[in-house]
């Protein structure tokens, strides 16, 4: 079956607003708040956040890290996994996180990334955000707090978003395999 | 680039493809952001034992090894020759066996014989991890060096680099030549004479005995230590004479007109093959080098534990 599309660029823009006002209702200016993005996927939706939410609240710094999880990861031997670059030049200890991935699947990359962030501090509250929640197909029980869409699938489907800033254009596709 | 390593064990360099040492050291650029956090420690390797043999003297690898283990959450057994059943008669491999019985998964070894390790990989039922086999091999200080001038130079690549000193005995020189022109690197090497081995430039490098003339082609100069132990006979009459033609000191750094990176694998003999004052001039990078070891043998470590397949 051809990929469907669950997000046009349009629907993308008003979600990625959407969730910077909810983010805004809790966190006020930002000013106790940090934004973590989980790499790799995860950095793309956490920068889009960072940089709308400067321009809304008119603030040119919002303390943005980006975090790889592959050292902390439960499948290290059963896959070859390779790492990637870890950049927080600040410590969370006592700050409210909004930690961020692209998509919610089993849960088990942000079991990983909640382990990996403890090396930067005890955080105040850690909350979570993503962009597609791929609803029963949890392993963990782990939810966000912060969601741009549900989508409902089975495990042989995937889920993809492309970004601008990578492939042109704005979407979330929902690719089926015969 | 690939994902993993195309060897089970580090053996050697010789063994590594491009790609290998290109993935140790990208590995190595995130273990690097790992040891300077406030928490320098990862629970990657926490179900892995790691035996530590030594059957040479050495500190700063064994220390480095040992702290990149735990960096990495392996659990670590050392093991010194000198207090071993080794000096009971024990063969190697019987030593080895016994301590793998106990449920070791990999095996850091530095042994005076050359080949030891790939000898050790053929017979026993572990990763192995060379950390200095006689006057062959010394991969991991290779991969920390090449690591070092990346990072100092932005690229291995087409620099130059000349390797000085006692090169018929360095397992350093050795690994070094094989890591460095498999990046792309010229390498030259340049030493007396005696210490010179035969046949060395069918390796490919260049040879040179005048050091103000090596000093004078390079971007890099890695000063190797007299390895005064491992000499049997005389090579040169008197440490002096050594160091008055061989020896680093500021007055030729400064009639270079450039200015060169200075590496060393130390232990140093200060005022031998380099003065103090060229050791802690703003040009070396030997501090670095330490702290760029922790972060390579993770990576090795890391990738060699973490292969899918075996």
């Amino acid at each position: 079956m051809a990929p469907r599309i669950i997000l046009n660029p349009q629907q993308f823009s008003i979600t990625i607003n959407r969730l910077c006002h909810q983010l805004i209702e809790v966190h006020d200016d930002f000013s106790d708040s940090v934004i973590i993005g989980l790499q790799p996927r995860g950095i793309l939706l956490a920068k889009r956040i960072k940089n709308t939410l400067q321009e809304i609240l008119k603030k040119d710094k919002i303390l943005y890290g980006e975090l790889d999880a592959t050292f902390y990861r439960d499948d290290f031997r059963k896959k070859d996994l390779v790492p990637n670059q870890t950049n927080i030049n600040f410590i969370i200890e006592d700050k409210n996180v909004v930690l961020i991935d692209d998509v919610l699947f089993t849960g088990r990359t942000i079991r990983a990334g909640l382990d990996a962030m403890m090396a930067f501090g005890r955080p105040k509250d850690v909350e979570l955000m993503v962009l597609v929640d791929r609803r029963f197909s949890r392993n963990l029980p782990i939810q966000a707090k912060y969601v741009g869409c549900t989508v409902d699938t089975i495990s042989s489907e995937k889920v993809k978003v492309d970004w601008k800033e990578n492939e042109g254009e704005d979407h979330i596709w929902l690719i089926t395999n015969d | 680039m690939s994902r993993k390593l195309s060897v089970k064990h580090l053996l050697g360099i010789k063994q590594l493809t491009p790609d290998d040492i290109e993935l140790i050291l990208s590995t190595a650029d995130q273990f690097k952001e790992v040891i300077n956090r406030p928490i320098k420690k990862v629970p990657s390797l926490r179900d892995i034992t790691i035996a530590n043999l030594f059957f040479e003297n050495s500190t700063r690898t064994r220390i480095s090894f040992e702290l990149a283990e735990r960096r990495l959450s392996a659990d670590t057994v050392n093991f010194a020759a000198s207090n071993s059943s080794v000096k009971k008669g024990e063969t190697l491999i019987d030593t080895v066996n016994n301590i793998l019985a106990m449920k070791v998964d990999m095996v850091v070894m530095r042994h005076p014989n050359p080949g030891a390790c790939v000898f050790l990989s053929k017979h026993v039922d572990a990763k192995i991890v060379n950390a200095g086999d006689g006057a062959h091999e010394h991969p991991t200080q290779a991969l920390l060096d090449a690591y070092s001038i990346r990072e100092k130079h932005g690229t291995v690549k087409g620099k130059k680099i000349v390797i000085v000193g006692d090169i018929l005995h360095s397992r350093v020189a050795l690994s070094n030549i094989f890591c460095l022109q498999k990046l792309g690197a010229e390498v030259m090497v340049c030493g007396p004479r005696t210490l010179m081995p035969r046949f060395i430039s069918s390796l490919g490098v260049k040879v040179e005995y005048d050091l103000k003339k090596a000093l004078e082609w390079c971007d890099v100069a890695n000063m190797l230590r007299i390895q005064l132990e491992r000499q049997d006979i005389k090579f040169f009459p008197t440490l002096r004479e050594y160091t008055m033609q061989y020896g680093l000191n500021m007055e030729i750094m400064n009639s270079l007109g450039k200015e060169i990176t200075i590496m060393h694998p130390g232990p140093i003999n200060r005022g031998v093959e380099i003065t103090s004052e060229v050791a802690d001039s703003a040009q070396s990078i030997i501090l670095d080098q330490v702290e760029n070891g922790v972060a390579v043998r993770m990576a090795v470590l890391y990738l060699l534990a973490g292969r899918s397949d075996d």
